[in-house]
């Protein structure tokens, strides 16, 4: 079959979703690609590399819709792409199925079918083609690239001949995949860097990329594992707080990054206007949720303000696009992740299985039908954290327990020795007294060596085996009872008796000492 | 030298062997208890010599000599990856010896005081002769499966539990038949059987059991001593032997318990009965190249080693310790984290790991370290398969469901070093090298970690 990538039509739009790279590999799952010419040239891919890669560069997007089975597109199409599909057609991109109820309509009555990226579903093994996560951890470095570069400070703290700087102090405000990469990125320019997420459980992964995490004391704290790793919106209280912590925080930082989404709704206001106000003049707000309203309301999507007061805020949404070569590369490789799922055979026959979980909830038209929103995934999105808790035990009831598993120990104790007791008692009524004098120095031998192993460390099980090796060849002893028979054979058998046990103790007691002696202290 | 003379001298000697064992509970001390073992056993020896009148002919000097002799060569030619082979050689010895003497004494003439003696006596000879066969020949196998030398996969032969069954209850009928007079031949035929036994029973167990039936076998040596102590009424013999048999089924049981599995099935051998289908594995092994692990070993800040049989096959623990040395010098934490089967033998990995000076206090148990995985870095795993397998806490169905196992998982990175894609000793697949942190590193543990070595300063 054959796949193709269009130029996209969104003005400044500069990614593409194929790159050569992406092109070699969707070949050796037996497609053929095309290209529309130019279609790479602001991601810095000239049609020259395609052509070396061997991808078919095509004039117009007319003829690349017309010659391909599969669409590849990084933008949600615009209504004349989707009038350019065919049936049976496959679409594969951002598609944004919740807010663009009228192209999924025309989408379907071109029977085409659609796979929406923004759909793949969370779970682990859909992390290869989670192209929002992709596209956030770029955005996130870009959002703090952008702040740089608006900022008039260094970010690291530094003392030179000429003076000391400060450090500059970051705020990122929510610890998403966007909020994490932004996190990492100022801290290894040096910043001091704090963050906050009203999901208390990725203090850890904040603290993990050497964030400060801004703890909020609220006790009815949310679950962000049912939600699919999103955040949910928080009740009136927990936002006032959450406020009144960053009210704190506004005139201590430079540059605050917020990167607060909840799906299909509005930007939660985040950054007041006081906040803003109370900010030293030259600081910079980074709103990565512009596209939605932003987190601070003075944010005005795709463009970069200045306050009165001498405040920065860049609220462009393109932040993905102004790396158009990386987020190509990436991008492309989450597509070429999504046609190697729906390319089981590897024979370039795309086989739609909506079975699959994955391809089930990305797919939101398949075959005349409109198939958003999915059903819920079979496996859970994030595996929950939270175990039942025990009830705690009180002091009396785990001293019953204890007293319960002490009396069932010595009642199977008492009958372990009651039925020694008889079958010693059996073997006594029988056997000489010799036999018995023998066996009681058995028994307790046994006993002894039971006590004494135990006491034994682990690491030492090796030289434990070697020396019990060494030991065991005291059966040197009866074989030099019997040397001295006076009938041949047994004095030969005896003989060779003697050897063997020698080897056996000289060869184990050396090996243990070689071995001993290796074990040393650091 | 009289009887009450050697009999002081059999006690003390007793009481050093309970000390060289009981001195094995920490590393220092552990040096001193090997002399307490060698002290007692010079004891033992010239006790029996000078107190029973045996004569020093030559031909017994020669056999200590000679013997003396190989002991020396062996122990100190062999490899340390190479001691489990030794150990299950070393047995072998002891169960031949315990045959001959058995077969001595039937050979022997004796005067018996009563009939209830006399048939005491045959009893001894026979269960003396019978452990001594079946470790001889079970000791045999074991060391021709951990040489090499045979196949590792279990041999298991239709209607096996039966088999076995047959032999120890002929066994019994020949002890019943020698003990009415049935002469020396039904000894020798029982022989016969209790090697085959030996031979069977070891050959049924796979590869991956071996530190199991090691340890098994270095109990029945000892039983096999104590035998031919009350064979010969000898108490010294009863107690070292008693203390080794006790000592190798209380491995033994460790082992097993290491394991999850049942004492009796690993001795009878028929592990991977499944009873289910294993659970699918989704998502694909990725590999990495050297580069790549040596800049995450650069950015890290601790890292675990878990090392397993690949390591002590490809001989990598000088390249091991040298990585671990590096690491440890660039201020990084380094720790070994050891499952109580990893290898061939209970504790392989610890006498491997000193032999290349890796300090034994950064060396751990699986108890002691399981719980810092989540808080560790890197995990490099080289070439261990099933005790760091995840199907064992995760698929009901799997053929290791329930064994303790290092949760190498929960760490930020995992990197495994293994020869290629295939299953470990077991045959089972891994989950864990296709789970979303795992890399694969391909290649000869030694090869691969010389080549990381060289990007590692």
């Amino acid at each position: 079959m054959r796949i193709g990538s269009p130029k996209e039509v969104m003005p400044g739009e500069a990614r593409v979703a194929m790159t050569p790279d992406s092109a070699t590999q969707l070949q050796k799952l037996g497609y053929e690609c095309f290209i529309e010419s130019g279609a790479g040239q602001l991601a810095r891919f000239s049609d020259a590399d395609y052509q070396a890669a061997g991808v078919t560069v095509v004039d117009s997007a007319d003829a690349l819709f017309d010659a391909v089975d599969v669409v590849a597109k990084v933008r949600p199409p615009v209504e004349d792409e989707v009038k350019r599909l065919k049936k049976g057609q496959t679409l594969i991109g951002f598609f944004n199925p919740a807010g663009n109820e009228a192209l999924l309509e025309l989408a379907k009555t071109r029977e085409a079918n659609v796979i929406a990226m923004e759909m793949v579903p969370r779970i682990s093994r859909a992390q290869k083609m989670d192209a929002l996560s992709s596209m956030a951890n770029i955005a996130g470095y870009r959002a703090v690239i952008e702040a740089g570069n608006n900022f008039g400070r260094f970010f690291t703290g530094q003392v030179t001949a000429a003076g000391k700087v400060p450090p500059a102090k970051v705020l990122v405000v929510g610890a998403g995949v966007a909020g994490l990469a932004a996190i990492g990125t100022a801290q290894s320019l040096g910043a001091i860097v704090r963050a906050f997420d009203v999901r208390p459980e990725v203090a850890e992964q904040i603290e993990s990329m050497g964030a400060e995490f801004l703890f909020l004391d609220f006790e009815d704290s949310q679950d962000g594992a049912a939600t699919g790793g999103y955040a949910a919106p928080s009740s009136p209280e927990f936002r006032e707080k959450q406020l009144a912590l960053f009210m704190e925080q506004a005139p201590e930082i430079d540059i605050v990054i917020t990167t607060a989404l909840i799906p299909n709704r509005e930007a939660p206001e985040l950054w007041t206007k006081e906040m803003v106000s109370a900010m030293k003049p030259g600081s910079v707000i980074v709103d990565l949720a512009a596209e939605k309203g932003g987190n601070c309301k003075l944010t005005v999507a795709d463009e970069k303000v200045v306050t009165d007061n001498g405040v920065t805020i860049i609220g462009y949404t393109d932040f993905p696009s102004r790396m158009a070569a990386q987020a190509s590369t990436l991008y492309a490789t989450n597509i070429r992740h999504m046609m190697t799922d729906l390319t089981p055979e590897k024979d370039g026959q795309v086989v739609h299985n909506m079975e699959d979980d994955v391809i089930r909830s990305s797919t939101v038209t398949f075959e005349g039908e409109i198939t958003f929103p999915p059903p819920p995934l079979k496996v859970q999105a994030i595996a929950s954290k939270t175990t039942p808790k025990q009830p705690e035990k009180t002091p009396e009831e785990k001293a019953a327990e204890e007293a319960a598993a002490m009396a069932k120990a010595g009642r199977q104790q008492t009958q372990l020795l009651i039925v020694g007791a008889a079958l010693m008692a059996l073997i006594g009524l029988y056997a000489p007294t010799e036999f018995m004098q023998h066996f009681i120095v058995f028994v307790l031998a046994v006993f002894v060596g039971f006590q004494v192993i135990w006491g034994v460390a682990h690491s030492l099980h090796t030289p434990l085996m070697a020396v019990t090796n060494a030991i065991s060849g005291i059966i040197i002893v009866g074989a030099l009872l019997q040397v001295d028979s006076n009938i041949p054979i047994v004095s030969i058998l005896a003989g060779i008796s003697v050897l063997i046990a020698t080897i056996n103790i000289v060869g184990g007691f050396m090996v243990t000492r070689r071995m001993l002696q290796m074990f040393k202290k650091s | 030298m009289t009887i009450g003379l050697q009999t002081a001298a059999y006690i003390s000697a007793t009481v050093l062997f309970i000390l060289a064992l009981g001195g094995l509970s920490n590393q220092e001390k552990a040096k001193r208890a090997v002399w307490f073992g060698i002290i007692g056993m010079a004891i033992a020896v010239v006790a029996t010599i000078a107190g029973s009148g045996v004569a020093l002919s030559s031909m017994l000097i020669g056999a200590i000599v000679i013997g003396a002799v190989v002991g020396v060569i062996v122990a100190t030619r062999v490899e340390m990856t190479g001691m489990p082979q030794l150990v299950a050689a070393l047995h072998s010895f002891v169960g031949l010896a315990a045959v001959f003497i058995g077969i001595n004494s039937d050979l022997s003439v004796h005067n018996f005081a009563s009939d209830a003696e006399r048939i005491i006596h045959e009893v001894e000879i026979f269960l003396g002769v019978f452990i001594g066969a079946v470790t001889f020949t079970g000791s045999i196998i074991a060391y021709g499966k951990l040489a090499g030398k045979i196949g590792g996969k279990a041999l298991i032969l239709p209607g096996r539990h039966l088999l076995n069954l047959i032999m120890v209850g002929a066994s019994f009928v020949l002890l019943i038949m020698y003990m009415n007079h049935a002469g020396s031949w039904t000894l020798y035929a029982m022989t016969a059987l209790a090697l085959l036994l030996g031979i069977h029973l070891v050959m049924a167990i796979g590869g991956a059991d071996m530190p199991v039936v090691v340890s098994m076998l270095n109990s029945y040596s000892g039983w096999a001593a104590a035998a031919t102590g009350f064979l010969l009424g000898n108490d010294l013999l009863i107690v070292t032997g008693a203390l080794v048999g006790s000592s190798g089924a209380i491995l033994s049981y460790i082992m097993c318990k290491a394991m999850n599995r049942q004492f009796l099935s690993v001795i009878l051998g028929g592990f991977g009965d499944a009873t289910g289908p294993a659970m699918e594995i989704e998502g694909e092994q990725v590999a990495i190249d050297v580069d790549g692990v040596a800049s995450a070993l650069d950015d890290a800040d601790s890292v675990i080693i878990v090392p397993g049989y690949g390591m002590a096959v490809a001989q990598a623990q000088q390249s091991v310790s040298e990585l671990t040395r590096r690491l440890r010098a660039k201020g990084k934490q380094v720790r070994f984290a050891i499952h109580p089967v990893a290898g061939r033998l209970p504790g392989h990995m610890n006498v491997l790991l000193a032999e290349a000076k890796v300090p034994y206090d950064i060396v751990l148990e699986m108890d002691e370290i399981n719980d810092d995985f989540a808080s560790t870095d890197v995990v490099i795993v080289i070439g261990s398969n099933d005790i760091v397998n995840p199907a064992a806490q995760e698929d009901p169905n799997s053929p290791i469901a329930g064994m303790p196992v290092l949760e190498v998982w929960n760490a930020k990175q995992v990197f495994v070093s293994k020869r290629g894609q295939g299953t470990g000793y077991s045959g089972i697949e891994n989950p864990l090298f296709y789970k979303e942190n795992t890399r694969m590193f391909y290649g000869d543990a030694k090869s691969s970690l010389d080549q990381l070595l060289s990007q590692i300063s």
